[in-house]
């Protein structure tokens, strides 16, 4: 049933049904301190060296909430346009799980901080509105790695390995309310609504929201129902789909498969499903036939939250641009078609080229280093085009020195790459490499009058009006001044000094 | 020089201070005591020789280069053993925590050091608290030292017993249903439920986090008074520890008075089921009141009826949860792994095995009145209850300054008697929970010895939360007139072990 051989094509599948979806999506919170203690949040520390009494959950520790994860969790609230509760308290969701040393987690059951929001997401030059359910708070579990089976799941496995460095981490988990007559859009919709979701979180500053670490996380629920019908079918549950095109994709297997189902005269089963990137299909996970009870209660160990309206309103001042505006905004500023800015958007060069904007550089100088010279570097070392060792205050310094004509793109794309060497600043590379621009006229006329010697056939035919063989002057200059005169300069100069100008 | 046990904490850290005694001496003579009764007693579950003795050297220490000393410099204490000591072990009278040594301390056991105070040890309870005898515990009983075949009260039966065994001065409790006071009752000492919130819970093994507070337990209210000022306090470490200064119980303590304070009967406890004894005493312990310059008026306290419900849906609510971190995985009990079993069937062997029946009969209750569709009818009704029972303090407080009862409706019961009848064991704690639900403060002192057993009575003063000094106040009134009745500290009565 899940080989895609069998599966109902996907146009098909929309020509009988309507999807309805629901996406929860987690967010690690980039706070220096665990949600409930003050062990270090850092990624990728020896396993169990950020740990303490409490999110180990030692006999006796106790938690005390983290004020700038409740601060956080109030402005993605409201950047989501939620109402944020005057009085909401934690609670206890319990059920056993080795890498939960409570054996209970520490969450919000029916007073979440935020609820009853929206985000709206362009897809095909048209905006949906995605309703938001809520927001709420908890901490994020240890990783277990299960060692020896097939699957890398605990079934079968030989033993596990668990590591509490993550236990204790702030979450912030969003629910959207079931996003209805989407259509065939289903996928795109979910796709642009994570995206818009992790730029929203990035522009917040509260996470760097980098799904390929777990930073931000999508279970993806849907169901179908037939054209015409009100009542919601039967949902699945896919869980941990951690990429954009991951989304789109585990949402469209999804459809097909519902469809399929349904179909051929079957019923959905309730159950969470696991979404295999090789293939973009889902297997079957846990069944819920029946509601799973957490027994949530409030926290006893925690005195309610309770932010007073001032706070709230004094962190809505705090709110970024939304992202969806800023780039509109942006383009018009930079005056640059959809598709470039598109580009720049899945280069994620955006920011990049705002700040080496705000360093100096003008917009069509930041883009052509950011989406030419540094994209090829970030590609080539497998790394985010902002991961580059070099700052767009840099970037900025090497566009200021082409204009001021002391660097040609030639010697800029050098600075360019001993800055990314490790070699110092823009103006350390030119000094260490001697990468200057010749523009002592001495020098160069030497240089020139070297030339106009050695090529006497040249100049004659220079002489004569046929300028073709300037070029290869222009060369000799080149050559003997080692690449750091301005072209356009020797040029001029030897058509000067020919008598031709 | 007189028999070091036998003074009281104040006197003791008097000495001390003075110079009259070391503080060495001083733990050397309980350590001795311990070893001479404690094979009868059973109040210990482990000695820290070492531990108490390198604590008294420091103190010595300090005092030899003129340091100042703390009111409570070198006088032993006995800790009850659901404190966290680092590197000391805590098991909370439970297999499932055998050979734990925990690597941090709680803050009750950090502010106890930093007093100077001499920890000898962690005491017997019932284990994770349950219980309101001692046979709980995973480690066997503790006898009354009033009469070693009945039970010392509980949960903290190990710490009452060791004051009252003379083998120390001071003891730390944790009172949850009543487990300070009920002990306290029954074996003739003092002991007081602190306002909840005044003491931090952090490293306190949490039974039910709601009703949980640890206090002071000593032989007069005025050493439970120095030890109640060492331990309270705010603690940031407890987000339900209260950030106010704590009432001054010292000064409330050493000027124990009841003229013209209004004090109040609580009418709901009383009649069928109470030990005739037990009421004669309390009785008795009105006319004193009265004679002594207060007006005693009874109070209704409507909803105290239902207490013992919503106590017995919350308390095992909470402690369903709390006790789910033992499951083998990180530390404690493992039983079962032997490399085929999952991670799951260890768990559940391990807590098989590790839990006695009255954590199980607990855990179960607990679990099923959390459960959905159960919810609103169990846990969500007694918190509703609770709201009730504060109310009917609120009201009764507006009308009087402290209200009265007896701790216990009996006296020491022989072991085993309830041990196979939970509801009958529950009963003890009938007078006790009310404070638990609404947070206020209670304290239990002895006011004599039922004519028909000859065994400790306890009264019990009851105050509005954060008023914990007017338990003192009235508290050293009342042991002030009766040492003056009797002649001696009732403690004098009890036979020789």
């Amino acid at each position: 049933m899940t080989s895609t051989a069998n599966l109902m094509s996907y146009e098909d599948a929309l020509s009988s049904f309507d999807p309805v979806m629901g996406l929860e999506v987690h967010v690690e919170l980039g706070t220096a301190t665990k949600m409930f203690c003050g062990c270090a949040t850092e990624f990728g520390g020896e396993p169990n060296s950020q740990v303490c009494p409490t999110c180990l959950g030692l006999p006796g520790a106790l938690p005390v909430v983290n004020r700038t994860a409740v601060e956080s969790a109030i402005r993605i609230g409201l950047a989501l346009n939620c109402n944020i509760a005057e009085w909401c308290r934690f609670a206890r969701k319990n059920y056993f799980y080795p890498d939960m040393p409570k054996n209970f987690q520490t969450s919000q059951y029916d007073e979440p901080i935020a609820f009853d929001g929206y985000l709206d997401v362009e897809v095909q030059g048209k905006t949906y509105r995605v309703g938001i359910e809520r927001a709420h708070m908890e901490e994020d579990t240890g990783k277990s790695t299960h060692v020896g089976g097939a699957t890398g799941r605990i079934h079968g496995a030989d033993y596990s390995l668990l590591d509490y460095n993550r236990c204790g981490i702030p979450l912030i988990e969003i629910v959207t309310k079931p996003i209805e007559g989407a259509g065939e859009l289903a996928p795109e919709i979910a796709k642009a609504y994570v995206a818009e979701l992790r730029d929203l979180i990035k522009a917040l500053g509260v996470s760097e929201a980098r799904m390929e670490l777990g930073q931000m996380r999508c279970d993806a629920n849907l169901s179908l129902r037939p054209h015409g019908q009100e009542k919601f079918g039967t949902r699945s549950e896919t869980k941990n789909v951690n990429s954009l095109r991951s989304v789109e994709r585990a949402i469209r297997f999804e459809i097909q498969r519902h469809a399929t189902v349904l179909t051929d005269g079957g019923t959905i089963v309730q159950e969470t499903r696991h979404f295999h990137e090789d293939d973009g299909t889902t297997t079957a996970g846990r069944v819920k036939e029946e509601a799973e009870d957490y027994r949530y209660f409030p926290e006893p160990d925690l005195v309610p939250v309770a932010p007073s309206r001032d706070w709230v309103e004094e962190l809505r001042g705090t709110l970024p641009e939304v992202p969806s505006v800023r780039r509109k905004r942006l383009q018009a500023e930079w005056g640059i078609s959809d598709f470039d800015m598109q580009s720049l958007v899945n280069a994620g060069a955006v920011d990049a080229i705002v700040d080496t904007v705000a360093a100096g550089a003008d917009s069509d100088a930041a883009r052509k280093w950011w989406l030419g010279e540094l994209a090829r570097s970030a590609n080539e070392r497998g790394v985010e085009v902002t991961a580059l060792p070099i700052t767009p205050a840099q970037v900025a310094r090497v566009a200021a020195l082409v204009k001021a004509g002391e660097l040609n793109d030639k010697l800029a794309r050098q600075v360019i790459e001993g800055v990314l060497a490790g070699e110092g600043d823009p103006d350390q590379v030119v000094e260490k490499r001697g990468l200057k621009v010749v523009s002592d006229e001495g020098a160069l006329g030497a240089a020139i009058d070297q030339a106009i010697a050695a090529q006497a056939d040249a100049v004659a035919k220079i002489q004569a009006g046929n300028l073709g063989p300037v070029g290869a002057l222009i060369g000799a200059v080149m050559k003997t001044t080692r690449g750091q005169a301005d072209a356009a300069r020797v040029r001029e100069l030897i058509l000067e000094k020919l008598g031709v100008s | 020089m007189a028999d070091l046990t036998r003074l009281t904490a104040a006197e003791t850290a008097a000495r001390i201070a003075a110079g009259e005694v070391s503080a060495v001496e001083v733990a050397q003579a309980h350590l001795d005591r311990i070893t001479e009764v404690d094979a009868k007693v059973h109040a210990f579950l482990h000695v820290d020789t070492e531990g108490a003795l390198n604590a008294a050297k420091a103190v010595d220490e300090r005092r030899a280069k003129g340091d100042a000393l703390g009111p409570l410099a070198g006088v032993p204490l006995a800790l009850k053993d659901v404190f966290v000591t680092q590197g000391v072990p805590t098991t909370c009278g439970s297999k499932i925590l055998e050979g734990w040594i925990p690597p941090y301390d709680a803050t009750v056991t950090r502010r106890l050091k930093e007093a100077g105070v001499v920890i000898l040890g962690k005491t017997n309870m019932d284990e994770f608290a349950m219980g309101s005898s001692t046979e709980n515990s995973a480690y066997g009983p503790t006898g009354n030292p009033w009469d070693l075949t009945r039970i010392p009260g509980g949960s903290g039966g190990g710490s009452a017993a060791a004051l009252a065994a003379f083998e120390a001065p001071l003891a730390i409790g944790t009172d949850t249903g009543g487990s300070i006071r009920q002990p306290g009752a029954v074996t003739g000492t003092v002991g007081v439920k602190p306002t909840y919130g005044s003491v931090s819970r952090y490293g306190l093994v949490a039974f039910s986090s709601s009703l949980d507070q640890g206090g002071p337990c000593a032989r007069t209210v005025l050493d439970a008074a120095l030890l109640h000022a060492a331990i309270a306090g705010h603690d940031p470490l407890d987000s339900t520890s209260i950030d106010a200064p704590v009432p001054d119980v010292v000064g409330a303590a050493r000027n124990g008075d009841v003229r013209g304070m209004r004090i109040g009967v609580v009418k709901e406890f009383g009649g069928d089921g109470y030990q005739a004894g037990v009421l004669e005493r309390f009785n008795e312990s009105v006319e004193l009141l009265r004679e002594l310059g207060a007006e005693v008026v009874e109070i209704s306290c409507p909803h105290f009826d239902y207490a013992m419900p919503a106590y017995y849906l919350i308390a095992p609510s909470e402690a369903s949860s709390n006790l789910a971190r033992f499951d083998a995985m990180r530390y404690g009990l493992r039983v079962g792994d032997n490399g085929d079993r999952s991670a799951e069937e260890v768990m559940s062997l391990t807590r098989e095995a590790g839990f006695g029946p009255e954590v199980k009969r607990r855990i179960m209750l607990g679990t099923y009145a959390l459960s959905s569709g159960y919810y609103d009818a169990y846990y969500g009704q007694a918190q509703k209850v609770r709201t009730l029972i504060a109310r009917d303090f609120d009201a009764a407080f507006a009308q009087v300054d402290v209200l009265i009862s007896p701790t216990t409706p009996t006296t020491a019961f022989p072991i085993g008697e309830r041990a196979d009848d939970p509801m009958a064991m529950y009963l003890a704690d009938l007078c006790t929970i009310p404070s638990n639900l609404a947070g206020n403060a209670a304290m239990s002192l002895p006011c004599g010895l039922a004519p028909e057993d000859g065994l400790p009575v306890g009264l019990q003063i009851i105050a509005p939360t954060m008023a914990d000094d007017r338990l003192y106040k009235v508290g050293a009134a009342v042991e002030a007139a009766f040492l003056d009745r009797w002649g001696a500290p009732l403690l004098d009565q009890a036979p020789a072990l």
